[in-house]
């Protein structure tokens, strides 16, 4: 399949080259580096799951695409192009290319904004339709495409006046209404309960196909990674430490923390109660101010041996078809690979 | 613990005919609306449903609480055979919560009082609660409280240190041992573990998961482990009730609920859940080792529970419901040993056709 050959440059519509974030924390004395040389691309009509604990800096990843915050280093293009400095003529053409969902859908709207404020808010920002009437044709035609219709219905409503899941699309919405390019969704079903996630899951999917829309897809959940996500990269304290086909990463993880992921999470079957799981990894994520040397996985990692300190960080190798992994012991752990 | 092993053993807990009510300005909300359930020594049942089924109100109910403006309506809570449903609130402190039944908290990471250390947060639960024996130790203060309050930190896998370290110090899931230890203190007869792990990262999830099976296993731990993850149920519970708008819609063995693979050499084979609801909830659980290019979801939302549709609650959502489903009450049944479900489909058909 397309989706795990190498891409083509004119494929690209995201690339993030050696992109760092380093916070100064505890007033001077701590240099937290959230993001620590990331490099992807992400191509048109393509959802890339960016997989990992709290702690990993996906969510900084996803505020850096968005400018929330200023990068250290490193850069990203949009279709070839950079923003340029903030405020100015290129940062906001940029920025109507990029839309992002928040994770939570209480607090990323306005309370004293109707619906049909929150949808206007963006088109007034972007002089985008010369009148009202215009505006709000264009509010109920992305509201027919996330489905809440009756529009009229909804329009006059307060964001607490909806549900859950019926305010995460009209973040979808809002997100839409621009006709961006790439859209981050952070955590986009995390807060919602289970039976409905799915449902909103499956709202994203037929539009992103419908609109050829790219998304760079957040979560600490493999699982909907899994469902959602083409390609997956998986985030450990601020680094991808695999990146592959969703169901390469998956079924034939190399690294030991990607293992580690993939033994953690719960299946629906009955006879696992009495047995304690094999958790194939040490503790909790250390700080993100206090990187260990070598490989950062090793002071949790079940096969760490001498050369995993002693040498420099390994980086990520490609094994073919996209896949790659930065473990020095991929070799002697074993690949799960049939 | 299947159901075999149970004969002549009596239940720890008993809830019967249990009704919670909220009484608001519009009417009263019935949260919890007449439940039945058992709990035995050493077992973890799990409750599980969607948020507003009832699954809190019904958790916290076990501890003779309600939050205002609930109140428990009816029905009887036995614990260790004293009845906790009328029971004054002094008795309910002094003889009852942390002594006999304890709870963690939905978000109990996020209850611990940042002024304090684990150390004085640990102390003054056991000032509230403790019998008279280890209240003089706690009121003494000193080395014999730290000793005791280190060995119940030892418990849950946290050095003795963490004592003197303020909540901020800590990371999600210690501050979740935290809780969990608090909530063992006193020994207990039963533990209601309320969403303990949904907050927290997949890895530390599974730790904590991993945590509450030791202690079932070295300390014979009863629990009601409540969550709306099915999957979670999946790794913690011996037993399920599935609530639906405050009744019941299932119980049964997790053999019940997931089915069980015959070739693995079961006793019985088992083909899962018999209730609509309980098998639209299965679908609707991501699963990480099946391609799947659909998941399946649970159209619409819970019903109103001021008003309550009449018949089975769940039929505005079922795809099998019948006119009779939105006329009459389903009555439980009985499908096979310890397994009940409320629903006429599965009553009439138990063969029906699986989601």
């Amino acid at each position: 399949m397309s989706v795990f050959s190498p891409p083509e440059p004119a494929d690209i519509i995201l690339e993030v080259r050696d992109l760092r974030k380093e916070f100064i924390a505890r007033r001077g004395r701590a240099r937290v580096r959230a993001v620590d040389g990331v490099s992807f691309a992400l191509r048109r009509g393509e959802i890339l799951g960016l997989v990992g604990e709290s702690g990993s800096g996906k969510t900084t990843i996803g505020k850096l695409i968005m400018r929330l915050v200023e990068p250290s280093s490193g850069s990203i293009e949009v279709a070839g192009f950079e923003p340029g400095p903030r405020g100015g003529g290129a940062d906001i053409a940029y920025r109507r290319r990029v839309q992002m969902i928040f994770q939570d859908p209480y607090a990323s709207m306005n309370p004293h904004f109707r619906i049909k404020d929150v949808l206007e808010e963006p088109l007034l920002i972007h002089h985008i339709g010369k009148t009202r009437e215009e505006r709000l044709a264009m509010v109920a035609r992305v509201m027919e495409k996330v489905k809440m219709t009756p529009v009229a219905d909804f329009l006059d409503r307060h964001p607490h006046m909806l549900s859950g899941g019926q305010r995460q699309r009209i973040a979808t919405a809002r997100a839409l209404i621009l006709r961006p390019s790439v859209i981050v969704a952070d955590e986009p079903v995390s807060m919602i309960d289970l039976s409905t996630r799915a449902e909103i899951l499956h709202l994203l999917k037929t539009i992103q196909e419908e609109m050829e829309l790219s998304f760079i897809y957040i979560t600490h959940d493999i699982s909907t990674a899994r469902y959602f996500a083409d390609r997956i990269a998986v985030m450990y304290l601020g680094r991808i430490v695999e990146i592959g086909g969703r169901d390469e990463v998956i079924d034939h993880p190399f690294h030991p923390y990607t293992r580690a992921l993939i033994a953690a999470v719960c299946e629906p079957e009955a006879g696992r109660a009495g047995t304690l799981r094999e958790l194939q990894v040490r503790g909790e994520i250390p700080s993100a101010s206090d990187i260990p040397s070598g490989c950062r996985f090793r002071t949790r990692c079940m096969y760490a041996a001498e050369e995993c300190s002693a040498l420099p960080e390994p980086g990520l190798e490609d094994i073919g078809g996209g896949h790659s992994h930065a473990c020095r012991r991929w070799k002697e752990i074993g690949a799960t690979r049939a | 613990m299947g159901d075999m092993t149970r004969a002549g053993t009596e239940p720890v807990l008993s809830v019967r005919g249990l009704k919670l009510h909220y009484f608001t300005s519009k009417g009263a909300v019935r949260a919890v609306d007449g439940i039945s359930f058992d709990l035995y020594p050493g077992e973890t049942l799990g409750l599980v449903g969607e948020s507003g089924c009832g699954k809190t109100s019904a958790g916290s109910a076990l501890l003779g609480m309600a939050s205002p403006p609930g109140r428990i309506v009816e029905g009887s809570i036995l614990v260790d055979g004293t009845e906790v449903v009328g029971m004054s609130e002094r008795s309910l402190r002094r003889d009852l919560r942390w002594s006999k039944v304890s709870m963690v908290f939905q978000g109990a990471m996020n209850c611990l009082t940042p002024v304090y250390t684990i150390r004085e947060l640990m102390a003054e639960t056991y000032r509230e609660h403790a019998p008279e024996k280890k209240r003089d130790a706690v009121a003494k203060g000193g080395e014999g409280i730290d000793n005791l309050l280190a060995e119940s930190l030892r418990l849950v896998g946290l050095p003795a240190a963490t004592l003197g370290r303020y909540p901020h110090e800590l990371s999600g899931g210690m501050k979740q041992r935290v809780a969990i230890a608090m909530a063992l203190f006193l020994e207990p007869k039963v533990v209601v573990m309320d969403e303990p792990t949904t907050a927290l990262d997949v890895i530390v999830q599974a730790q904590i998961l991993n945590l509450v099976k030791g202690l079932k296993r070295d300390l014979g731990l009863s629990c009601v482990f409540i969550t709306h993850d099915l999957a979670t149920e999946a790794e913690i519970a011996d037993r399920i009730l599935v609530m639906y708008a405050g009744r019941m819609a299932e119980l049964g063995s997790s053999e019940d609920i997931f089915g069980n693979d015959p070739r693995r050499g079961s006793q019985r084979p088992r083909r899962g859940s018999s209730h609509p609801y309980t098998k639209m909830l299965l679908a609707s659980t991501p699963r990480l080792h099946r391609r799947v290019s659909e998941l399946a979801f649970i159209p619409g939302s819970p019903p109103d529970l001021i008003d309550p549709p009449e018949g089975c609650r769940f039929a505005p959502r079922c795809p099998f419901a019948k006119a009779k489903c939105h006329r009459d009450e389903p009555p439980i049944s009985e499908l096979g040993p310890g397994h009940l479900a409320a629903c006429w489909k599965a009553m009439e058909d138990p063969e029906y056709e699986r989601l």
